[in-house]
């Protein structure tokens, strides 16, 4: 476990992949593979089941260290992160303890959480005692499910891959789906034989980067092909085996959720792996991503839903067909193939109105000018821009450079007024970071969007010291400041809603830029929200996919 | 401000900082004044403009550095007292860093003592803390929240050594950022104890520490002469070496020298997590030159004041916690760098 410890160590004070990297590595080699299967199941987003919950660290913490609870809670709003807190403010007194991280998980952790009541606090606290301050740390963070470390799965699959001599690729599609933490799963991932044994699988997606500068930089419009941009979920529907697998880009498997979807891959031949995007869809338009959430958020998909919320897979791109991997053909080529494959299973065409299963349109033009322009109809068509894919692009593993560009439609902006702020978590945990922002109505300013990000780290340094000379108010960790900074949001969307107070809800609020050359009294109006709201469909939320 | 009665002849709280009526002094004004009695030689306590200055035999050489010889400056050894208007003014180690103190006032067999900045960890490089019974204490509170519980200093070294070790492996630099006056002096003399006196042949400075360094010396704390990186020749092999620097050098192109180096920061603030990954270090050692929660709550027990002031950090919390414990505290303010400053603590 001390070597499980040192590893989050040393992610977690480096920025440097390179150093990440070796971390990663030099774990791998001296781990038994039953911790390597733990520690892949943490470092992957996995959590314990069941978790403690923080309630019971609190009283943990307080019971142990003697601390009265508004100490504790003054402690806590500075500090930002309760697992820190709880494993600093207590002492480490008994026997350092030395187990492997399976046997600590299993005879450790594991019995903490499936207790409860005073018990469970009591073996905290005893758990507690034998640990040092950063293994305390860990342990919390494992314990109440919170565990992250500065390790993306793209930079864990690396490391593997470094570590095992397995090319990188073969390990990314080996990780995918869900991981148990057990010698099974190591055998698996370490399999020598390259054919894997799990049919489910879906490939490791290829993603696109927003374009930085502007789009002539790209080339010629001839060597891309330009699809819609939508906003619902990325997918991959597998077939293979007679049975159809739908897996989100964040791994995890939609099965069940989308009966229609699942029904009409029926068809396709066993073999067959398509890229897409899951829409609610009704007529000729995507509903909107709240409407898609009615259908997340149900395992069981009721009638009623099924008739209001209907679903299309929208397909992208062709991976698989006939059980052979495609990524390596250019997409011109998958293109052409996924146009017959669809053609000659559903006698699907290139047709937006078509059924269940469809094929993204191409968005023809033969100038980057025709593509702004058809750009700019994007949020009359329910989309959020462009998508442009070089046609020569293999289908790459990760957020590849180069080949695929998102083009979004510029954001929405407004300025608004700093109401209240409150302090960040993780590595702004001690600063002011996150603001709620206000714009004016007959009269007064009405609170309309929170926002974390956009502001650069001497900006947020600013910003905090700002905040803490002209709080005028507290209301727990909420800090009302005075009605005075302006600031830029830009936003993606506005509409109407009936859970917030101003009757509108903003989608993707972020900062742009701190407007000190405007006072308070020159910040935009509901109103001009208001307005914005008419090319917009109906319903929102705040919840995003990417 | 709200000063109860009883201490009001012994010490104030003024828009220039605190004031003794019956001397007729501040100590640590943040305004020029007349008479300013200094705790010690760091910028947020010592500050320019003041008609005379007031501090310890061993704070001269660092206070001259920081205000300029020019000024008017007299000392006390330590434990030494004399008298300023009707008040008796003693000076006592804080151990917070070379030449800095406790300030005792005695007026009318009332007693007063204002801590300054301090620590109760031994540093080789500055005199120990004392207790001072007194019936007033005010209290700095830097790392007055319970979760900054300071390591044993040689545990924090051996960390130090571990990773200076590491990067020499690896043929990189090390640099490891404190602050310039009293960390830094600190750390190399705990360096040079645990690694050796041989050690101080891979031990550097940046420019800024130059000046303190020699201050040190003169006032005869045994410290290397280490030379200043900006001095050695343009093609000097950096890997293996160690070269202290202040923290504004992170971002600094002073850094470009060391082809590939590994950055870390010994401050108090290390002990935060956010703090660490904000810094954007490789590695963070927590080492302070402040009392941390539990060296606070004993600096109060031992001082044994019927009552306490809290200055700058966490004032209301820890004057609150003192309250609730039987001993009537308040909080009072100062423009103190508090908990602003990370590179310092």
């Amino acid at each position: 476990m001390n070597d499980f410890v040192e590893l989050f160590r040393g992610l977690d004070e480096t920025t440097s992949t390179n150093a990440k990297l070796a971390a990663l590595v030099h774990y791998f080699q001296q781990a038994p593979h039953e911790d390597i299967a733990h520690a892949i199941y943490f470092m992957s987003g996995n959590k314990l089941t069941p978790t403690v919950p923080t309630r019971v660290l609190r009283t943990a913490a307080m019971k142990a260290s003697g601390i009265p609870e508004w100490l504790f809670e003054e402690t806590y709003e500075w500090v930002g992160d309760l697992a820190e807190t709880t494993a600093a403010i207590v002492d480490g007194k008994g026997v350092p303890v030395n187990s492997t991280l399976s046997d600590w998980i299993e005879r450790t952790l594991q019995p903490i959480a499936r207790s409860s009541g005073d018990q469970q606090v009591d073996m905290l606290i005893d758990a507690w005692s034998c640990l040092t301050s950063v293994q305390r740390f860990v342990m919390n963070k494992l314990i109440t499910g919170s565990f992250r470390v500065g390790v993306s799965q793209k930079l864990l699959t690396r490391g593997i891959s470094q570590w095992s001599k397995i090319p990188n690729e073969t390990i990314a599609h080996r990780m995918m789906g869900r991981w148990e933490p057990s010698l099974a799963s190591m055998n698996r991932l370490l399999n020598a034989d390259a054919r894997d044994s799990d049919i489910s699988r879906p490939y490791p997606f290829c993603l696109a980067h927003p374009i930085a500068g502007d789009v002539m930089s790209l080339g010629a419009p001839s060597d891309y092909l330009a699809e819609w941009k939508w906003d619902g979920i990325r997918a991959q529907l597998v077939r293979r085996n007679n049975t159809t697998y739908l897996w989100s880009r964040g791994e995890e498997s939609l099965q069940g959720g989308f009966p229609e979807i699942e029904t009409a891959s029926e068809v396709l031949t066993d073999g067959t792996v398509l890229d897409g995007e899951i829409l609610a869809w009704t007529k000729d338009r995507p509903m909107t991503f709240a409407d898609l959430q009615k259908r997340i958020q149900r395992k069981r998909v009721g009638p009623k839903l099924l008739r209001d919320c209907p679903v299309v897979f929208i397909a992208y791109d062709l991976l698989e067909s006939n059980g052979e991997d495609l990524r390596s053909q250019p997409l011109a080529e998958r293109r052409r193939l996924l146009d017959s494959v669809m053609q000659a299973s559903i006698g699907c065409r290139d047709d937006a109105s078509a059924g269940t299963l469809r094929v993204s349109p191409s968005v023809p033009a033969d100038s980057w000018d025709e593509l702004k322009a058809l750009r700019s109809q994007a949020r009359e068509r329910g989309s959020e821009g462009l998508m442009l894919k070089r046609l020569d692009s293999p289908y790459g593993v990760g957020r590849i450079t180069g080949f695929w560009w998102k083009w979004k439609l510029d954001p929405y902006s407004i300025d608004a007024v700093m109401l209240y702020a409150q302090r960040g978590h993780g590595r702004r945990a001690t600063l002011f970071t996150d603001y709620t922002f206000g714009v004016w109505h007959e009269g007064s300013l009405v609170p309309f969007a929170k926002a974390y990000s956009g502001l650069t780290e001497e900006e947020i340094r600013v910003v905090d010291r700002w905040i803490r000379e002209n709080t005028i108010d507290k209301f727990g960790p909420v800090h009302a400041v005075r009605p005075e900074m302006v600031m830029e949001i830009a936003f993606e969307n506005v509409q109407p809603s009936t859970r917030h107070k101003s009757g509108i809800a903003v989608r993707f609020p972020r900062i742009s830029r701190i407007r000190s050359d405007k006072t308070a009294d020159q910040a935009d109006t509901l109103d001009v929200l208001r307005n914005r709201i008419a090319a917009a469909p109906e319903s929102i939320t705040n919840h995003h996919t990417e | 401000m709200n000063a109860p009665p009883r201490f009001r002849r012994l010490l104030e709280c003024t828009p220039r900082g605190l004031y003794c009526p019956a001397g007729d002094f501040y100590i640590d004004p943040w305004h020029p004044v007349d008479r300013a009695v200094i705790t010690h030689a760091h910028s947020d306590h010592a500050r320019w403009g003041s008609q005379s200055y007031l501090a310890t035999d061993s704070c001269r050489a660092l206070l001259l550095l920081r205000l300029g010889s020019n000024i008017q400056l007299e000392t006390l050894a330590y434990g030494q007292s004399t008298k300023i208007g009707s008040a008796r003014v003693s000076l006592h180690p804080a151990g917070h860093v070379l030449g800095s103190s406790q300030v005792r006032i005695e007026v009318d067999g009332a007693v007063a003592v204002v801590s300054g900045d301090y620590k109760r960890q031994a540093d080789p490089t500055c005199e120990s803390w004392e207790p001072v019974p007194c019936h007033l204490y005010v209290t700095e509170s830097t790392f007055g929240l319970p979760v900054f519980r300071w390591q044993e200093t040689d545990h924090v070294i051996g960390d130090v050594l571990q990773w200076w070790a590491k990067n020499r492996a690896e043929k990189r630099t090390s640099v490891l950022l404190a602050y310039a006056v009293g960390k830094s002096q600190r750390l190399i003399a705990e360096i040079l104890n645990v690694a050796g006196k041989q050690a101080a042949a891979d031990l550097y400075v940046h420019g800024a520490l130059v000046g303190p360094n020699n201050a040190y010396r003169t006032t005869g704390v045994e410290l290397p002469d280490l030379p200043s990186a900006a001095s050695m020749p343009r093609d000097h092999d950096w890997s293996g070496a160690l070269i202290l620097a202040p923290p504004s050098a992170q971002n600094s192109p002073w850094l470009d020298r060391f082809r590939d180096a590994s950055i870390a920061m010994a401050s108090g603030w290390m002990a935060i997590r956010g703090t660490r990954r904000r810094r954007a270090m490789d590695r963070g050692f927590v080492l302070s030159d402040h009392a941390d929660w539990n060296d606070l709550k004993c600096s109060i027990e031992e001082s044994n004041p019927e009552e306490l002031w809290v200055t700058h950090g966490f004032a209301k919390t820890l004057a609150r916690y003192q309250t609730e414990l039987g001993r009537p505290s308040i909080a009072i303010d100062t423009r103190f760098a508090g908990d602003d400053e990370e590179a310092k603590a």
